[in-house]
Formats: structure tokens, sequence, C-alpha cells
């Protein structure tokens, strides 16, 4: 293929991604060193409230932002270095914490707190997620073929719920007096509050995402199977391997290059974990990263937000989920240069 | 068949009345933006007697409103707002004075329903919206209990009632995360008689206020669902409505929905009432919301707008719907359901302090109260550290230097 054809294969492409993810990346990355205000003018004025028969009337000193000839807001912007990363960090709080040995004073800062649990959330999650989509893709592969479509259709359902309504689904589940919570109730013979404690939560969080991920683990592995040399399993049958030894010895090796690929997915997806936080509720108790970078950037009643900590706690968040592929990275790019 | 069809469509348009209610008829297209709670549909579909109107009803009409209203033209002519979401529809300059139009189009208007900025009009309020004690008539009476008044008796008639065993809970609270439970914080640290802020715009609440505030607050979730900071009105509502709580502070607009007989398995058996009493005021905020005009729209729609806006909120529509709130405009008649929210404006509730600083100071509360309450920190680290929140975000906002 001569450079201009490939040009114009590759150029609407690239210019889509220069478009929607470099730009938009190279414009976070600046906001988070700099921080836009509004100019504000101290005033005393009268505002009033009104009551059943007469108004409350306060006067007061206000700030007001200044509006220029047009009615436009007056903002200016200045360059603050690092400043917005460290009011996410936080690190004079996180180390005097550390330095008394004060896990309880660590975990109260929002950062420090929902790094732990969104990595708790990330590392959890991963080996269930692959070990529950390898079983669903062996049962699929050895169910016969009357009952396989619905099968497959039905292993298949939670991944194709939206997640937002999956989450609420099963958080209803659980509310309150919800089906589930009443059957516990039940089996255990004492009252049960999946909402009133951390843990409880953060179990069904991770429940909640494995529930909803494992299928498509599970699609994945089950095409890898497709592929599994049946001359290989016919030897390893003659040479008295058991159904154990098969999968350890010939079906996991042949599917690595899959695991790793739902591996880096699966880091990626869950340490950007949020819909669960929304679903659950569970902000009380249990916050993630993403959440985090949401709250920053949602406008209060009186329409202030945080632009320029949302900025750094999503280039935070970023390089959080490069430093947990470089391992995985570095594996494919040994066996990619290994295969030449 | 068409024929038929084309009938049918006219009989029902008849029979809904269009046009037949308002006074004239609207010749310029009108947009509005608003809340999407029971009074704002009622007052919107009033409005739309007029033609040629269309209402955008949205939980989530904070976030699109400063935006909307800053477009040139301005994507509404009319906005629903509180006290809390006019601030920056005001800041920004995006939303007119209405003092000529309230002189030619406003003669039905009461000076109670003015909402003044330095002398000048900028919305028309329609309603006002506090939390008030609402509780079991039936059950206190049981149980030989008078109607609480503090939060103290209220604490003592939630130990008696625990110990009879007839509710779930005795006691319902709005105590989700977030924006409920700093509404709570608010209501007590005002009926403290605090402030919540000192000169520019300085943090106020880490002092002996704040602390009674917060007892208060976990004193009260003893006796609550454990789940308590997941529930929002709704839940205390439906939980009021299933007979599992005995006494909550819950929002007037809520009150219509105890006697719903559809939902309700108590009606007529909750009694409104005036809210706690904290050592200063009422453990309460005064809130109203209103109607506001578009500055970025010509002269020509934004009169047609107030008119509209006026039919929208007369007399008609409060006769027709006296008990969805507690109603500002003349015509409404306060029934029962609106004794609690009068007692308690009459006690001397004070208002909810609406202000930029006020926005982000809601937003600290919301994130860092939980912690207290789920016993992470005590009360003068919880406050101190909600303080230190609230400073990095209002330094990041430019309100404090």
């Amino acid at each position: 293929m001569n450079f201009k054809t490939f040009a114009a294969f590759v150029g609407p492409s690239v210019f889509m991604m220069l478009l929607f993810i470099a730009f938009p990346l190279a414009t976070v990355f600046k906001n988070s060193f700099y921080v836009t205000q509004p100019v504000y003018e101290t005033v005393v004025a009268e505002t009033c409230t009104p009551g059943f028969l007469t108004q409350t009337c306060v006067t007061e000193e206000k700030s007001i932002p200044r509006l220029d000839e047009d009615g436009e807001i007056v903002t200016t912007t200045s360059y603050v270095g690092l400043q917005s990363y460290g009011n996410v960090l936080e690190l004079g709080r996180a180390w005097e914490a550390l330095s008394q040995g004060s896990w309880a004073a660590f975990q109260s800062i929002d950062f420090w707190k929902a790094l732990r649990f969104t990595l708790m959330f990330t590392l959890v999650t991963l080996p269930l997620v692959l070990g529950g989509g390898l079983a669903i893709a062996l049962m699929i592969n050895n169910a016969s073929r009357l009952v396989k479509g619905p099968v497959i259709f039905i292993s298949l359902l939670p991944f194709i719920i939206t997640p937002v309504i999956g989450a609420l689904s099963i958080n209803w589940l659980f509310r309150g007096d919800g089906i589930l919570t009443a059957f516990l109730e039940w089996y255990l013979a004492r009252d049960v509050a999946m909402f009133a404690q951390a843990w409880t939560i953060e179990v069904l969080l991770m429940v909640y995402r494995v529930w909803s991920v494992a299928p498509f683990a599970a699609i994945v592995f089950y095409a890898g199977l497709q592929t599994v040399n049946s001359d290989a399993l016919e030897s390893a049958v003659i040479d008295g391997a058991s159904r154990w030894q098969r999968l350890k010895y010939v079906v996991i090796p042949h599917l690595m290059p899959l695991i790793v690929f739902i591996s880096m997915i699966h880091l990626m997806d869950a340490y950007r974990a949020f819909e669960e936080v929304v679903g659950f509720s569970s902000q009380g108790y249990v916050i993630t990263l993403q959440w985090l970078t949401y709250d920053f950037l949602v406008p209060d009643e009186a329409g202030n937000r945080s632009i320029s900590r949302a900025s750094a706690s999503a280039m935070l968040t970023m390089i959080g989920i490069a430093l947990l592929l470089i391992p995985l990275l570095r594996r494919t790019w040994r066996d990619h240069k290994g295969g030449h | 068949m068409l024929k038929k069809l084309v009938m049918a469509g006219a009989m029902s348009l008849m029979a809904s009345g269009a046009w037949a209610a308002c006074a004239y008829e609207n010749t310029t297209p009108i947009k509005s933006l608003s809340a999407g709670f029971q009074a704002w549909k009622a007052v919107t579909d009033a409005m739309a007697e007029c033609g040629n109107f269309a209402a955008s009803l949205d939980q989530d009409f904070r976030e699109k409103q400063p935006e909307a209203f800053a477009a040139k033209p301005s994507l509404y002519h009319i906005g629903g707002v509180a006290n809390s979401t006019m601030i920056p529809l005001l800041n920004a300059g995006t939303i007119r004075p209405l003092d000529d139009l309230v002189a030619k189009y406003g003669q039905n208007l009461t000076p109670n329903q003015l909402i003044k900025v330095d002398g000048v009009t900028y919305a028309i309020a329609m309603m006002v919206n506090a939390q008030h004690l609402m509780y079991r008539e039936d059950i206190l009476s049981d149980l030989g209990i008078a109607v609480p008044t503090t939060y103290a008796e209220m604490l003592d008639a939630a130990a008696k009632i625990k110990e009879a065993g007839v509710v779930d809970y005795p006691i319902g609270g709005t105590f989700k995360t977030g924006w409920n439970l700093a509404e709570e914080f608010v209501n007590n640290f005002l009926g403290e008689g605090g402030d919540f802020f000192t000169q520019g715009n300085m943090p106020n609440i880490n002092n002996e206020k704040g602390m009674a505030a917060l007892e208060v607050m976990k004193a009260l979730t003893e006796y609550m669902d454990p789940e308590y900071l997941v529930s929002d009105s709704t839940y205390v509502q439906q939980q009021f409505q299933q007979g599992k709580i005995a006494m909550a502070n819950l929002w007037a607009s809520r009150a219509g929905a105890m006697n719903d007989e559809a939902e309700s398995q108590v009606v007529g058996k909750v009694i409104m009432a005036a809210a706690p009493m904290g050592s200063a005021a009422p453990a309460s905020s005064l809130w109203w919301d209103g109607i506001v005009i578009a500055s970025n729209i010509s002269d020509e729609e934004a009169e047609a707008a107030f008119q509209v806006a006026m039919e929208g909120i007369d007399e008609e529509m409060v006769k027709a719907n006296n008990d969805l709130a507690v109603w500002l405009i003349p015509g409404y008649e306060p029934g029962a359901l609106a004794a609690g929210a009068a007692a308690t404006a009459a006690a001397g509730a004070r208002p909810y302090p609406a202000s930029g600083p006020m926005g982000i100071m809601h937003t600290a509360l919301g994130n860092g109260i939980s912690a207290y309450l789920t016993g992470a920190k005590d009360a003068a680290t919880t406050l101190a550290d909600i303080e230190a929140a609230y400073v990095s975000a209002a330094k990041e906002a430019g309100l404090v230097k």
C-alpha cells in the first residue's frame, strides 16, 4: 500500500482520535494547572424571603461577581502549578495521619479513602471475573447443542443490562426490607441492614461488578475455547490426563493471551468504577476515585464547581491506571518480541 | 375511521378545557424550565392552557438553568427557581428585573410574593416549603405522649414508642448523604442561632453551635432505620405511608402524600406540627419556589412570558390544587396540611441563607457529616475537616482570599 492510500484510510480515524481523545485530554491536563475564578465584589444588599403574611428581610455583605458591559462574568485565570494536585492529595494531612499511625485519620481524607477502596475493588474483582468467566465459558462449551442458545443468552444477560439500571435493581433487592434482605433475615433469624455499614456495601458493590462483567469474559473465553487444538486435547486424554490437568496444562496456556487481554480491560474498567457508587448511593460510606472526580465537577446549587481539582483528580486516575497496567503491558511486550 | 379519530381528538381537547381556562390566547412561543415536583406540574399545566407553551419539568434543572439562561437568546423564557437556585442566575445577570411587568400585569400579586434584591424585584414566589414535625396522632395519644416541641422531647417520645414497639422505628429522617444530610445540619445550626460565615466568607461552624447540631443529629439516628444514610424525602414519606415510623421532620410539600389513599395506609392519622425548637429558633429553614424571566430575550417575549406565568399562578390554579403545596397565592385556603409549615414560620424559623459561599458549604457539609454519624470521626474533627474542605473549594472559586 502506498503512503497516500494509507493516509487516506487512517486519516479520518487519526483526526477523530485527535479531536475526541487527544484534545480533551490536553485541555484537562492544562486545566489541572490553572484556576479560573470570577472577580468578586463585596456589596451590602438586602434580600427578602416570603413568610406567611410578611417577608423576612436580611441585610448583609454579599460577594457578587463583576459583570462586563456584555453582561458576561469577568473571570481571571492564573497558573497555580501543582496546587490543585496538592488540594486533591492533601499530602500534608495524609503524612501527619500516617506518622501518628492513625489509619482512621488517613482514611478520612477523600482521595486516600477512594484510592483504598478503588484498589481493593479492582484487585479483588479481577480473579473473580477471570474465574467466573472461565467457568461460564466451560459450562457453555459443555452444554448440549439443544440448550446452548438459551444458556448463552441467559449468561450474557447481566452484561446486556445498562450498568446503572443493573446496580439500581440489585440495590432495591437489598434496600430496607427488600426481597433478598427479607430472605436473609428469615434465613439468619436476625435483623439485617445491608446499607448500615461499609463492609456490606463494599461486598455488594464487588458482587455486582463481578455479576455484570463476568459474561463478557465468558464470551471471549468461549471464543478462545473453540480454537483449542483438539489433537492436543485427545493426546492428553490418551496420556491419562484428568479433566483438571487438561484444563491446567492445555486449555489455560492456550487462553493466556485472552486472559491477559481480559485482565487489562478489567483493570482499566474497574479502576474507573463509578456506576456502582451512584446506583447503590454508597457515598456516605464508600467512594471511588472516579466518583470523587464527578463530585468535584458537579455544580452545587449556587453554581460553583471545582474544575481544576476535577482535572487534577482525572489526571491522577489516569496515572493510576497506567501504573496498574505496566506489569501486563511488559508481559505482552515480551511475548510480542519473543514471537518474532 | 379517520373522521372518528379527529372527532375523538377534538372531544378530548374540549374535555381537558384547553384554552378555555386561560383569559386570553397566547401567540408568542414560550418555554419554561423548572423542577419536576407536583406543584410545578400544576402551575405549568395552568400556563399551558394559554397555548404556545412548552414546559420542561426536570429534576436536574439546576445544572441546566445557568447555561441555558446564559445562551443568547436564552433557551427558556420562564425559569422555576428556589432561593438557592436563583443565586447563579442572579450572579450571572441572566434574569431580568420585573418591576415594570409587575406594575403592568401583576395586580393580583401580594407584596409577600415579590422577591426583591436591594429593592429590585427579580422573582415572583408562588409557594413556601419548610421541614417540620409530622407525627402519628394515634400512636402518641395511645401512649399518652404530648406533642414534642423540642428535640429533647422528641427523643423522650421516641424512647417510649420504641419501648411500646408499635412501629419499626420511632423516628424517620431525611439523612441521605449529600444535599439532604447537609440540609438537616443547616436546620439544626440555624435553630441554635448559628451563622455560617464571618467576615470575608470565612467558615464559622466549628463552635459549640455546630457541635450541638451534630449531637442532636446523632441522638436522632439512634431511633432511626440503621440505613438512614440512604434515606431521602421519598423514602421517609414511604416509611410514614407504610406505618413504619411515628415521627419525622419532613418537608411540607410531602404532607399531602400522607392522605393519598392510593399510597398511604395512615390516611388521616398523620398530624402536622411546628418543627422542634432549637435554643434560638425552630430547627428548620424557610424555602420558597417561584418564577423568574430570562434577560436574554426580547422585551415583547418577556412580556408574553410574564403574562403566561401570571396565568399559571392565578387563583383558579390554586383552587384546583389547594393541597399540593403551601401556596402564597391569593385564594389559597391553608388547611390542616399547611399547619406545620405555618406554625414553623410563626415560631420564627429563619430563611435558608442562600448565597454563593453557602452553595459550597452545603456540599462540604453533605460530604463530611456522615463520618461523624458512623463514628469514624469525633465532632470537632468533623467540623474542622468540613471547614477545611470548604476553604479549599471556596479558594478555588475565588470567594476566599
